[in-house]
């Protein structure tokens, strides 16, 4: 979990969660922490599109989007876009 | 015909002569290369001194801003003596100290689409070490449209990314970040605060990917985004790829030429705050004491974080922490006047969009924020 969205998980940075695939774990994701649903997805339940969100070390984009069937012990990193210099 | 080094020369840079993959030749490459570093800030500031220190031959700066009593926590090229100078005029003194044989141009000017590409046509490589999305995304399509590398470093707390985007041999900054997050997502260092060591250690590495750039050595991360954080002192990588889809990389760009970038972002394209909301809705700092003494009942409203009140606090004032205004609404008096603050006017310019939108129509944003205040009316408080 990015630093910017810990807001919205207690400010946890790695939460467990259940899921045949991506879109079932990060449906996990958002009913643990309904106020991060606005952040990550528009109203069609689509990723919002500043979302870069990587299963191990390649984006669900380049995989099936959020049909990517996981695996136990599979790793979801969000990558958030930051600005500072 | 790579360039002559002197005897005086060599022995500076001998500790790099003395390595095989740079030696006399790289050495040579060094000096024959230019580089631009666009921002002379956190990032701004190892980048330009360690590539002064390597003998690039000529470095561009890019900055219009003065040096500020705020910055030196972490911008370590400038100095307490330069404050209220040039940042470009202060950070060129510096480098030529440490390194009288290179080259330093200077650009005391903001880096916009109107002067972007004049600036950068004249560099082999671009350095991105701005502070906010529109500037960031400027410089990724100036670097696209020109087809040149740009070595990508940004920060945020205790974040930190890098890479190099270069779409002739890769994705570009447009692949992984589409487009920009909604304006007030993601706090500037400004508004969040940066550990001031981070940008030492991501301009580094965006210097170390520039020379190796220069040098044509090693394995770049070209097509690969470095994450660290500097709490877990963690080091992640992940792998990047071309998006058929960029809207300028890829085979069907729709941008073809720079664009409006404030408005594409919605923000402007520095890291100032700007404290205030316009419209009528803000007060002065000033005006608000007169009202408090007046012995009108104001309801003040802070939307800082708790950790910040240990610095400065005004008599009297609610803590809702802007993260958590949305779901506290309910602890607030909408037919009661109510002042708004924050550090500086910007979280609290947020929180009134949101209060006002909810029905809060006599609430107002304290202009410039408590710095203000102590400005204005309180001499006794610091300013942070």
């Amino acid at each position: 979990m990015p630093t910017p969205l810990r807001t919205y998980t207690n400010g946890q940075a790695e939460i467990k969660l259940g899921g045949e695939t991506v879109a079932a774990a990060m449906n996990d994701l958002v009913e643990q922490f309904p106020a991060l649903r606005p952040h990550l997805f528009n109203g069609k339940s689509e990723l919002r599109p500043f979302v870069n969100l990587f299963l191990n070390d390649e984006n669900i984009k380049a995989l099936q989007g959020l049909d990517t069937p996981l695996n136990e012990g599979d790793r979801l990193m969000l990558i958030p876009s930051i600005a500072g210099g | 015909m790579l360039p002559f080094l002197s005897h005086g020369e060599i022995l500076r840079y001998s500790r790099h002569l003395l390595i095989p993959e740079v030696g006399l030749e790289g050495q040579k490459k060094l000096k024959a290369a230019s580089v631009l570093v666009i921002g002379t800030g956190g990032l701004g500031s190892p980048v330009s001194l360690y590539l002064a220190a390597a003998g690039v031959g000529r470095i561009g700066l890019v900055d219009y801003d003065v040096v500020d009593f705020s910055n030196l926590q972490r911008q370590v090229i400038h100095g307490t003596s330069r404050i209220g100078t040039l940042k470009v005029e202060s950070a060129r003194d510096r480098m030529l100290d440490l390194n009288p044989d290179i080259q330093v141009d200077i650009y005391n000017e903001p880096f916009t689409s109107e002067n972007a590409m004049r600036i950068a046509a004249d560099y082999d490589l671009i350095i991105d070490g701005t502070d906010n999305f529109p500037t960031r995304y400027l410089t990724n399509d100036v670097c696209v449209l020109l087809g040149k590398p740009n070595v990508y470093g940004s920060i945020f707390r205790f974040d930190g990314q890098v890479s190099v985007f270069y779409a002739k041999e890769g994705p570009c900054y447009r692949c992984l970040f589409p487009e920009p997050p909604p304006p007030g997502l993601v706090p500037s260092c400004a508004e969040g605060g940066v550990l001031g060591v981070l940008p030492g250690t991501i301009g580094s590495l965006q210097a170390t990917e520039a020379l190796k750039l220069i040098l044509g050595i090693g394995e770049t991360l070209i097509g690969k985004l470095m994450l660290y954080n500097a709490l877990d002192m963690t080091f992640e990588y992940v792998k990047l790829r071309k998006n058929p889809n960029c809207k300028i990389c890829g085979p069907n760009p729709e941008v073809t030429e720079l664009i409006d970038y404030e408005a594409f972002c919605g923000v402007p394209g520095h890291d100032h705050e700007e404290g205030s909301v316009g419209g009528g809705w803000d007060i002065t700092a000033t005006e608000l004491s007169q009202r408090l003494q007046q012995g009108n009942h104001v309801q003040l409203l802070d939307v800082r974080e708790p950790h910040e009140l240990q610095i400065s606090k005004l008599e009297g004032a609610d803590l809702i922490p802007l993260g958590q205004l949305a779901a506290r609404l309910s602890e607030l008096d909408s037919a009661q006047e109510m002042v708004v603050f924050c550090k500086a006017g910007t979280r609290s310019a947020r929180a009134l969009e949101l209060l006002v939108s909810a029905g809060f129509r006599k609430a107002k944003n304290l202009q410039g924020g408590i710095n203000s205040w102590a400005r204005e009316v309180d001499p006794s408080m610091p300013i942070y």
